[in-house]
C-alpha cells in the first residue's frame, strides 16, 4: 500500500515498488513531484510536494485555509511559476509541453471572476476558442442546458446571481471538453440546492471519465464526493487516502467521563477497555468507532458500574477534520 | 499555432469596442472635427500656408497621428489592463495559448480599432479641406507600423498599470505632450533653432514627419530617418513584451 499511495515512506521491497509503481504511472494523469512555491514576499507556500492523481478519480484536496491548496492548483494550470520541483499532466510537463497539458484542464476558480457586459452564450463560445476548438453550438447548448443556464444563454452575465455566475465559470471550465476538470472551493458561498446538484454534476462528469480534482475545506463535500481525499497543510501533503480510510479516522469519537472520585490507577477489570485516565485522576477517556457494530459503550458502562465508580458527568465529541490536521502535522515533525 | 484563440480574444475585443461605439468611434470624430474648425477655420485662415499646403490642410496627418497615437495606446492598455483588474485573465494564463498569440491578439484588435478610427477621421477631414495623398502605400505603412508600435506600447502600459491611474499617466503626461510638441500642428521650421533641436529627440516627430510626407511628399525630416525610428521603437516595444512574458512581470506571480 505505502507505495501505492502517494510514496511517502515506501516500505515495500524494490521489486514490487517497481511493480506498483510502474502502475502508477499507469494510471496517473497529474504527476507532481518535489514541487515547491516561494513568492516573493519570502511566503513558502507549497514545500517539496508529491502528489499522484490518478486517471478517472474524483480527488479531493482538504487543508486549512493558507494550506497551499490553490497554490498547488495554480502552478498545474499555469497561473503561478514554480520555484522549483517539476509537473506532468498525463505525462506532458507544464512548462515544456504546457500547449497539450493545458488543452486537457478546465479550471473553476475559487472567485467570481467573470466579464459583466459579455453574454453567458459569448463568453462560454470565447473560452472553447481560447482552447483551439473548433465552434460547437450544440457542445455549449447541451453544458448551458446541463447546467440550467440555457434560459439566461443571451442575458448578460452581469445580470445573473451569484449561483449563476459559479455555474457559468463550470460551463466556461466544461466549454473545451477538458479531460481534467479543477474545481477550486466550488461550493463555498453556495446554497444546499445548488451544492446537491454540482455534486450530481460531478458525479456524471466522473461517468464520462473526466478526473476531477476539487478542494475544500468542508469535510462533507469530500465525504459525499471524492474517491481519494489528500490532505495539505503548511505546503505540504501530508496524506493522500481512499476515502473510506480516512472516514475510518474521522469516525472515532471519544467518550469522557468526569468522576465523582478520583481514581490512581485504573483498575484491573476495565484493562480491556481503550480507557485513558486524566492526570488528576477525574477524568476518563475511552475512544470508540461509531462505524463498528458495537461501539462498546453499555459494556463499558456496566463494567464502570460493576467496579464501583461513579461519575458526575459525561460528554462524547468527534474529531473534528481541524484536530485532525493539527494531529497529522504535528505527527509529521 | 492556436489561431482559434487568437481570433477569439481579436473577436471579444472587438466585440467590446462595438458595444461602446460612442465612445470608441463617434467621440474621437467629433473632438477631431472641432479641431478642424478651430485649427483649421478659425486660426487657420490667418496662418499662412506652409510649404505650399493650406494650414487646414497641413494638420490632417498630425491629427490622424494624435487620434492614432492615443488610441492604439488606450485601447491595447485598457484591453489587457481589464481582465486583470477583473480577474478574467486567469483563463488566458491557463489556456493553451502562447505569449505571441496573447499579444498578436490583443495587439492586432487595438491596431484594428485604431486604424478604422484614422481612417475616418481621414474621411471626416475631406469634408472639410481639399487632401491629396501622394504616396497611399507608404500612408498605410505608416498608419499601420503606428497603430501596431502603439498598441504594442498601450500592451504594456497595461500590464505595468495597477490601478486606473497609471493607466491615464503615462498617454495623459507624456504621450499628448510628446504629440503636441511633436510638430502636429506646425513645422518645425517655425520654431527657434534651440527648440527646433530638442524637437528632435521627441520620437513622435518622426511618426508626424514621416505621415506627412506621405500626404505632400515633404516633411521635417527624411521619410527613411521616419521610418527608421518607427521600426527601432516597434522593436523596443516587441523587446519590453517578450521580457515581460519571459519573466511573468505582473501576471504571474
Amino acid at each position: 500500500m505505502a507505495c501505492q499511495e502517494g510514496g511517502r515512506g515506501a516500505h515495500c521491497g524494490p521489486d514490487i515498488c517497481a511493480v506498483f509503481g510502474y502502475r502508477r504511472r499507469m494510471q496517473s494523469i497529474i504527476s507532481v513531484s518535489n514541487l515547491s512555491k516561494t513568492y516573493d514576499s519570502g511566503f513558502q507556500a507549497l514545500n517539496g510536494v508529491d502528489l499522484e492523481v490518478r486517471k478517472g478519480e474524483i480527488f479531493a484536496l482538504l487543508g486549512p485555509n493558507g494550506a497551499g491548496k490553490t497554490t498547488l492548483i495554480s502552478i498545474i494550470c499555469g497561473l503561478v511559476n514554480r520555484s522549483g520541483g517539476a509537473v506532468a499532466v498525463d505525462g506532458h510537463d507544464i512548462l515544456t509541453d504546457y500547449r497539450a497539458a493545458r488543452a486537457l484542464i478546465g479550471l473553476v476558480p475559487q472567485e467570481l471572476t467573470t466579464d459583466a457586459f459579455e453574454t453567458v452564450w459569448a463568453t462560454v463560445s470565447f473560452t472553447r476558442g481560447l482552447f483551439g476548438k473548433p465552434a460547437d453550438p450544440a457542445h455549449i447548448e447541451k453544458v448551458l442546458r446541463t447546467l440550467s443556464l440555457w434560459d439566461k444563454r443571451d442575458d448578460k452575465i452581469v445580470a445573473l446571481s451569484g449561483g449563476m455566475k459559479r455555474r457559468l465559470l463550470i460551463a466556461k471550465a466544461l466549454s473545451h471538453e477538458p479531460r481534467i476538470l479543477f474545481l477550486d472551493e466550488p461550493t463555498a458561498g453556495v446554497d444546499v440546492e445548488l451544492r446537491r446538484d454540482m455534486w450530481e454534476m460531478v458525479r456524471g462528469l466522473k461517468s464520462s471519465g473526466v478526473t476531477i480534482i476539487l478542494t475544500t475545506h468542508y469535510i462533507e463535500e469530500a465525504e459525499e464526493m471524492a474517491d481519494r481525499v489528500g490532505v495539505i497543510s503548511e505546503g505540504r501533503i501530508i496524506l493522500v487516502e481512499e476515502k473510506a480510510e480516512l472516514m475510518r479516522k474521522l469516525g472515532r469519537k471519544q467518550l469522557t467521563l468526569q468522576l465523582k472520585e478520583p481514581l490512581g490507577a485504573l483498575p484491573q477489570s476495565l484493562a480491556e477497555y481503550e480507557l485513558s485516565l486524566s492526570e488528576d485522576g477525574l477524568a476518563l477517556t475511552y475512544d470508540y468507532d461509531t462505524r463498528a457494530d458495537r461501539t462498546g459503550i453499555t459494556r463499558l458502562l456496566r463494567a464502570l458500574d460493576g467496579a464501583g465508580i461513579r461519575f458526575t458527568d459525561l460528554d462524547t465529541r468527534q474529531s473534528t477534520l481541524e484536530e485532525i490536521f493539527v494531529d497529522l502535522v504535528r505527527n509529521d515533525r | 499555432m492556436n489561431h482559434r484563440a487568437i481570433w477569439a480574444i481579436y473577436r471579444q475585443e472587438m466585440a467590446r469596442a462595438f458595444r461602446t461605439v460612442l465612445q470608441s468611434i463617434v467621440s474621437p470624430v467629433i473632438s477631431t472635427s472641432l479641431y478642424f474648425v478651430v485649427f483649421g477655420a478659425a486660426i487657420g485662415s490667418r496662418i499662412q500656408e506652409i510649404g505650399g499646403v493650406s494650414y487646414g490642410a497641413f494638420i490632417v496627418p498630425g491629427l490622424i497621428m494624435l487620434s492614432l497615437l492615443t488610441h492604439s495606446i488606450s485601447n491595447a492598455s485598457f484591453g489587457i489592463y481589464f481582465p486583470k483588474f477583473t480577474g478574467t485573465i486567469y483563463e488566458i494564463l491557463s489556456a493553451p495559448v502562447s505569449h505571441l498569440e496573447i499579444v498578436v491578439a490583443y495587439v492586432g484588435a487595438a491596431a484594428t480599432k485604431s486604424m478604422i478610427l484614422g481612417a475616418i477621421i481621414l474621411a471626416t477631414a475631406t469634408l472639410f479641406v481639399p487632401l491629396r495623398i501622394e504616396h497611399p502605400l507608404v500612408m498605410v505603412l505608416f498608419l499601420v507600423l503606428t497603430a501596431c508600435t502603439f498598441s504594442l506600447f498601450g500592451f504594456i502600459i497595461g500590464i505595468w498599470a495597477d490601478g486606473f491611474e497609471k493607466l491615464q499617466l503615462v498617454p495623459l503626461l507624456i504621450i499628448t505632450p510628446l504629440t503636441f510638441l511633436g510638430g502636429s500642428f506646425y513645422s518645425i521650421d517655425m520654431l527657434p533653432p534651440f527648440w527646433r533641436s530638442v524637437t528632435l529627440f521627441n520620437p513622435v516627430l518622426y511618426l508626424v514627419s514621416g505621415f506627412r510626407w506621405s500626404f505632400y511628399g515633404d516633411a521635417d525630416v527624411g521619410v527613411w530617418v521616419s521610418l527608421t525610428m518607427t521600426l527601432i521603437f516597434l522593436a523596443v516595444c516587441l523587446g519590453i513584451v517578450s521580457w515581460i512574458f519571459r519573466t511573468g512581470y505582473r501576471l504571474k506571480s
